[in-house]
């Protein structure tokens, strides 16, 4: 006596891709919130952005007229060190996966890889980005605060901290942030191991500044502030000064875009193409 | 019926295997045995030694306002050091041992007083902290020839100073009328004494100099100096320069005097044909003059050349690869949970911690010995193409940029395995110590370091992210030397740093040491 069974072969119509995404939405919801880590990491790095961005500000003094200062980029000053703490969160989201082995259980449940990255991304962006947003607002309310008693008042040329460009600046310290948290999952994913990415990933950020400050080729050290994603973000922090940037404000935005385009990508064709 | 004698059991390891080295050399086996931690490390030394044909490439020719110039070149003075000698010189030729005495009874001067609303300078009466007068014999009146002076300084006392970098306390306080310095130089051969007195008839010694290969006939005599003071205006107009005018009175040469005749030291600037001033009356000379006689470091040296650290400028690059893997070399076991593994085979926790700190700390070093030896192999010969080195580097300088530099990546390494133990995890770990080592450095270059006012002398490059963070032991290759009596400005990017070589490599011993005994203090109490 034989049975055979047919299977159906799969077929994946857009409403069902749909409930896919949505259900591995809720699954990588689930485990954000669930563990208590993430939401630490992600107040760290809020409490170290206002809190260094305080310190610079109380640390200048702009004396004259066109003391060349830039305040929006006194009070984002946090934000150097403070993306490694987001990055840190950014490589976790993966890195974790692979390093307790749960990342064979992860797609096991979600076979579709594609989708199981996206809802990773998707999970992570929107707590980084609200941190981000309270992170900004500190060190802007920081900066307002403290910088017209150390001479940036209006006599010296600082007649409003609060116009478009400084919104503009906001928003692209708020939109930097977010893209590091996503450039870093990105390379995790292709890396797959936690302390690799993340030295990957704060070398990337931070060797092309010291880089260009070390060498003394002033073209070279120019392509470096242009193609760097840390020095390029920083032009999208800027305020005044618009003229002397490497890059104008979104352009720079575009070069980090571009770092975390590929990255993820990156870490999209590793993940479709490896055994995990 | 027999009973069976039961043998107490007896552990088979060996006397060997109880000692440390035994525990060293397994953890040493687990870091050779990992092929992408030995590949990291080779990544390490590649990076430092490949930096440096980016970092050396340096341009060899200048741009002027009028378009590509010759490169100005810096003075040198005995030892090819760069020097700074332009100042205006009252002299008379003499020949063989002899004396030069001098009664000081004035040091007066112009330094900027303030700021005027466009941003020149308003010029007043006062002086430079190191503004100058007094006596000086000087082997010829060209720049860099060797010399010894006894002199009145603003607001540092008597000082002698010979051969640009050496510098000696003698009377301290001001000179006045009511308050004379008597001022005495006795040469013997090669050897110069220097002697003062408040009096004129109690001496004291101050210094002495020795100029070899000091020629029979040279030039003694008066001087003044504004010292050096980095003005953007006295490059353009003279008359931002500060200056510095000393009167003297009972000058007293042991020589047969033949009159004094004025000088200008160096090639005159400006248009200006000469830099000072020589008045004659009654027994009291004058001398007025700017410029400056000592060291050219820091803003003072106006040359093309770089300093030799330029060479290890990778070691940041290297330094990503080795956190890396220091950090894994603990942080891996956790993760694996071959720490359980470990703990059995060394249950003493502290030995096993240490064991770990000596096995990754020696292979830190030995990659800093290896890339910096090859870096400035490789570095040197690319950066003399541009010209001389901002200051020369002795053997004993290298010597220490090569070991410094292993020695900063072998505690930059035991402070990533410390860090590792502490959090037991990888990611943090590796970025705690990359924000405390690497960022500081961004850090020096932006507001919160502060800025360095002009004048602000040694020690003023980088501020406090570069004092009191692991960060600071870049000091150790610093290959350009800082002295107290040139205050100029020392910019972080010329390779000047806030501490002495050996106290910022301490600095970060310090954190590496810090956080090694927390890590002890934790893995003994905690669970592993």
């Amino acid at each position: 006596m034989s049975f055979t069974a047919r299977v159906a072969p799969p077929r994946y119509p857009l409403g069902q891709a749909l409930h896919a995404a949505a259900a591995a939405l809720k699954a990588e919801w689930t485990k954000f919130r669930t563990v208590a880590g993430p939401s630490w990491l992600l107040a760290g790095a809020v409490m170290l952005i206002v809190a260094v961005g305080a310190a610079a500000a109380s640390a200048v003094r702009c004396q004259s007229a066109k003391c060349g200062i830039d305040p929006a980029m006194v009070s984002f000053t946090g934000i150097g060190p403070g993306q490694a703490v987001v990055a840190v969160a950014g490589v976790l989201a993966i890195g974790n996966e692979y390093s307790t082995g749960m990342i064979k259980l992860s797609l096991t449940a979600m076979p579709r890889r594609l989708t199981w990255l996206f809802a990773k991304a998707a999970v992570l962006t929107a707590p980084v980005l609200a941190a981000s947003v309270l992170a900004v607002a500190g060190a802007v309310l920081a900066g307002r605060l403290i910088l017209p008693g150390h001479g940036f008042t209006p006599a010296h040329g600082y007649a409003s901290l609060s116009s478009a460009t400084d919104l503009r600046a906001a928003a692209g310290a708020v939109l930097y942030l977010t893209l590091i948290a996503l450039l870093s999952l990105g390379l995790a994913a292709a890396v797959r191991d936690s302390a690799a990415a993340i030295g990957l990933v704060l070398g990337v950020l931070y060797l092309f500044p010291i880089a260009a400050a070390v060498i003394s080729n002033p073209p070279l050290a120019r392509h470096l502030d242009q193609i760097g994603p840390l020095p390029a973000g920083q032009d999208a922090l800027a305020a005044t000064g618009l003229k002397d940037l490497a890059l104008t404000p979104w352009q720079g935005l575009g070069v980090v875009a571009l770092w975390t385009a590929g990255a993820l990508l990156l870490g999209a064709l590793a993940l479709k193409s490896r055994d995990a | 019926m027999t009973t069976k004698t039961v043998t107490p059991h007896r552990s088979p390891v060996t006397p060997e295997r109880e000692s440390f080295w035994y525990l060293v050399h397994a953890e040493w086996t687990k870091f050779r045995t990992v092929r992408g931690w030995v590949i990291a490390v080779l990544l390490t030394i590649a990076a430092i030694t490949a930096f440096v044909f980016v970092s050396s490439d340096v341009s060899s020719s200048c741009v002027s306002s009028s378009g590509p110039a010759a490169c100005p070149v810096q003075p040198t003075g005995p030892g090819g050091i760069p020097v700074v000698d332009a100042f205006y010189f009252a002299h008379q030729p003499v020949t063989g041992s002899g004396t030069i005495t001098v009664q000081v009874t004035s040091l007066a001067g112009q330094v900027e007083v303030r700021q005027a609303g466009n941003g020149a300078p308003q010029m007043g009466p006062g002086l430079e902290p190191w503004s100058k007068a007094g006596i000086i014999i000087k082997e010829n009146t060209s720049q860099g020839s060797a010399y010894a002076a006894m002199m009145i300084t603003g607001s540092n006392g008597v000082r002698m100073q010979w051969d640009y970098v050496n510098d000696t306390p003698g009377l301290a306080g001001r000179v006045s009328a009511s308050a004379p310095r008597w001022l005495r130089l006795v040469r013997d051969g090669g050897t110069i004494t220097g002697y003062d007195s408040p009096d004129g008839t109690h001496w004291t010694l101050v210094g002495t100099a020795t100029l070899p290969g000091l020629t029979s006939t040279v030039q003694a005599g008066l001087f003044a100096a504004g010292s050096y003071y980095d003005s953007r205006f006295c490059t353009f107009d003279s008359s931002f320069c500060t200056r510095a005018t000393g009167v003297f009175r009972h000058i007293g040469l042991s020589w047969p005097a033949t009159g004094w005749t004025g000088t200008t030291v160096g090639a005159p600037d400006f248009g200006v044909p000469a830099r000072g001033t020589l008045r004659q009356s009654a027994g009291t000379l004058t001398v007025a003059s700017f410029g400056d006689i000592g060291p050219a470091a820091g803003t003072a040296y106006g040359g093309n050349g770089q300093s030799l650290q330029r060479a290890l400028a990778g070691t940041f690059f290297g330094l990503i690869p080795l956190i890396v893997v220091a950090a894994m070399f603990i942080t891996a076991e956790y993760r694996r949970r071959l720490i359980w593994v470990s703990l059995t085979a060394a249950p003493r926790r502290g030995r096993l911690l240490a064991a770990k700190a000596v096995a990754i700390g020696t292979v830190g070093f030995v990659a800093g010995l290896v890339a910096a030896t090859l870096a400035l192999a490789i570095g040197t010969p690319l950066l003399l193409r541009a010209g001389p080195l901002a200051w020369p580097v002795s053997l004993l300088t290298e010597a220490r940029m090569v070991v410094g530099t292993g020695a900063l990546l072998a505690a930059a390494a035991v402070l990533a395995l410390a860090i590792g133990t502490i959090v037991r995890r990888s990611a943090p770990a590796v970025a705690i110590v990359i924000l405390v080592i690497v960022v500081p450095y961004l850090l020096a270059f932006g507001p919160l370091s502060g800025s360095q006012p002009q004048g602000s002398g040694p020690g003023g490059g980088g501020g406090w992210p570069l004092q009191i963070t692991p960060a600071a032991a870049l000091s150790v290759q610093q290959a350009v030397p800082q002295f107290h009596q040139l205050l100029a400005v020392y910019p972080l990017s010329n390779g000047y740093y806030p501490l002495a070589p050996w106290a910022g490599l301490a600095v970060e011993c310090g954190w590496a040491a810090a956080a090694l005994a927390l890590a002890f203090f934790l893995l003994r109490r905690r669970d592993a």
